[in-house]
């Protein structure tokens, strides 16, 4: 598993470069995590991002966006305006959590 | 006497009273199956319906010969679930006590989820997963002079995630053996980031939909669909046009699921992945398509579900842990066209890889490879269907997956670096 270091922090990451260890994030990394994709965090991406973490950690999963929408209260259009294009990658990239597996 | 009910005729429910019913002694067990329609369908023929290549008489049959005897059989709908009370409350007002509950009511279309869809259907906007949208679909295409081919999935997961594809590849083929090939424009939407959901399947796949000179728009999540203007458009602002659009509507699982408080957001009953068993209730499995387990949901996973649930169905009922654990295996037949086809073998673990299947070099089937014997094993398994699967027969393969055969990529080695690492494809 590569390592790799963000705000000073070794974190361990998967070949594609989502954090594989959710123990590791915190807030401030999310806050790096974001810049790198170029998205600046509002309080209403950090509701987003506090209901992703509260929902993996119930679920052990990472919420889809429908799930996003239908459970976290966050229309599918206000996502895309949040997280453009791909808000479903963006948002577990930023929330420190794997790609939501949606597809099988 | 305990009592078994098992909502849902379909192949998963269909095999389960079958397999169960001779393993369940009839003085201790009484064996229930409710079904609302008259009719089982051979939902893997449904691809075949639209350009004519099966009828409608090859894909359906009546539910009650599928049936194995002393299978008491309710035709009825589902209004609810009481599992406290461990209660079915059928539509029509009866009601059905059980010990034991298997939901196997399946995954259906529904048009309804995406803006614009359901009023378009029948015209310019079609549908392949139900009998009717098959036929419907099939009356269209016969006579359809050309244009702009659409071929959409609306959101994963999906009955056969393979089937767009092959609507795709079987398109190609079909407008090409018509000689008006020049004149239809094939697209293929999707909200994948690419042809199919795992890496290695995908890119073969891509490439073959390439090669046919079918169009792929990814990351495509429909927001919703004009049937008059002939467009359809997604969430990140993109715009399809289209004369013909072949979609599949969002799936979800049966309405009472969630009337009962049984289901996830779309419906599906949270079970343990290897048993089967409902993480709420004890006394509730799911299997096959309405279950949650991130398998594929296909008739096959169905299949290899049922051989691991037999078991430990019987385990658990004796008070005795389930120890056949399911692993996930996926075999699909994807058609290819012009008289071929490919094979993919997965699981919980394994993506599709390349190789032989189910012996090593010798095949007869090639893994993620096009052939001729491929597309006669798709033919030849409808008759393994009505006259094996579905009785409960067991067929000559494992129902665990086996890496017996199989091509592993390198694995890619792990290093180290400095900063936030950003996936490819994320702009």
């Amino acid at each position: 598993m590569p390592v790799t270091t963000i705000d000073g922090r070794e974190v361990h990451v998967d070949a594609e470069g989502f954090m594989t260890d959710p123990a590791e994030w915190d807030e401030s990394l999310a806050a790096a995590l974001a810049a790198a994709i170029g998205i600046e965090l509002t309080d209403r991406h950090w509701e987003l991002l506090r209901f992703l973490r509260a929902d993996f950690a119930e679920q052990g999963e990472t919420a889809t966006t429908r799930r996003v929408q239908t459970v976290g209260g966050v229309p599918t259009k206000e996502q895309f305006a949040l997280f453009p294009k791909k808000p479903a990658k963006k948002m577990a990239y930023v929330a420190g959590l794997p790609k939501p597996k949606g597809c099988v | 006497m305990r009592r078994l009910v098992v909502l849902g005729a379909g192949t998963a429910g269909t095999m389960v009273v079958n397999k169960l019913r001779p393993r369940l002694a009839r003085d201790e067990w009484s064996v229930t199956v409710v079904e609302p329609s008259a009719e089982h369908f051979y939902q893997p023929g449904f691809l075949f319906l639209p350009f004519g290549s099966l009828r409608a008489r090859d894909v359906v049959r009546p539910v009650r010969p599928t049936l194995t005897s002393g299978v008491e059989l309710v035709r009825a709908a589902v209004d609810r679930v009481d599992p406290d009370a461990r209660v079915v409350h059928l539509e029509d007002g009866r009601t059905l006590a059980y010990d034991y509950l298997v939901i196997a009511t399946g995954t259906s279309p529904r048009p309804d989820e995406t803006p614009g869809m359901r009023e378009g259907l029948g015209d310019t906007v079609h549908e392949f997963f139900t009998y009717h949208g098959a036929m419907a679909l099939a009356a269209r295409l016969a006579d359809w002079p050309g244009g702009r081919l659409v071929v959409h999935v609306t959101e994963m997961p999906i009955k056969c995630p393979v089937a767009p594809l092959e609507f795709a590849f079987l398109a190609d083929a079909f407008f090409t053996d018509r000689q008006i090939r020049d004149k239809v424009e094939i697209t293929y939407a999707t909200p994948l980031p690419g042809a199919f959901t795992k890496p290695v399947a995908s890119a073969a796949l891509g490439s073959m939909l390439e090669d046919r000179g079918v169009h792929v728009e990814p990351d495509f999540v429909v927001e919703q669909v004009d049937a008059e203007a002939g467009t359809l458009s997604a969430f990140d602002g993109r715009e399809l046009g289209f004369d013909l659009l072949v979609t599949i509507p969002v799936n979800m699982g049966a309405d009472f699921v969630a009337r009962s408080g049984l289901g996830d957001e779309l419906n599906y009953v949270p079970v343990d992945k290897h048993t089967l068993l409902s993480t709420a209730y004890d006394t509730i499995f799911a299997i096959g398509d309405a279950s949650d387990a991130p398998a594929s949901k296909a008739g096959s996973v169905a299949h290899f579900a049922v051989e691991s649930f037999v078991p430990n169905f019987l385990a658990h009922v004796a008070g005795r842990p389930m120890t056949h654990g399911f692993d996930g295996h996926a075999n699909c037949f994807i058609e290819s066209g012009h008289g071929k086809g490919l094979l993919i073998d997965f699981s919980y673990d394994v993506e599709p890889l390349p190789g032989t299947y189910p012996l090593p070099r010798v095949g007869p089937f090639r893994l993620l490879r096009e052939s001729r014997v491929n597309h006669w094993g798709k033919l030849a398994f409808r008759h393994l269907y009505w006259h094996a699967l579905l009785p409960g027969r067991r067929l000559p393969v494992s129902a665990h997956m086996s890496m017996v055969g199989k091509q592993r990529p390198e694995a890619p080695t792990p290093g180290t670096t400095t900063g936030p690492v950003v996936p490819a494809g994320m702009d």
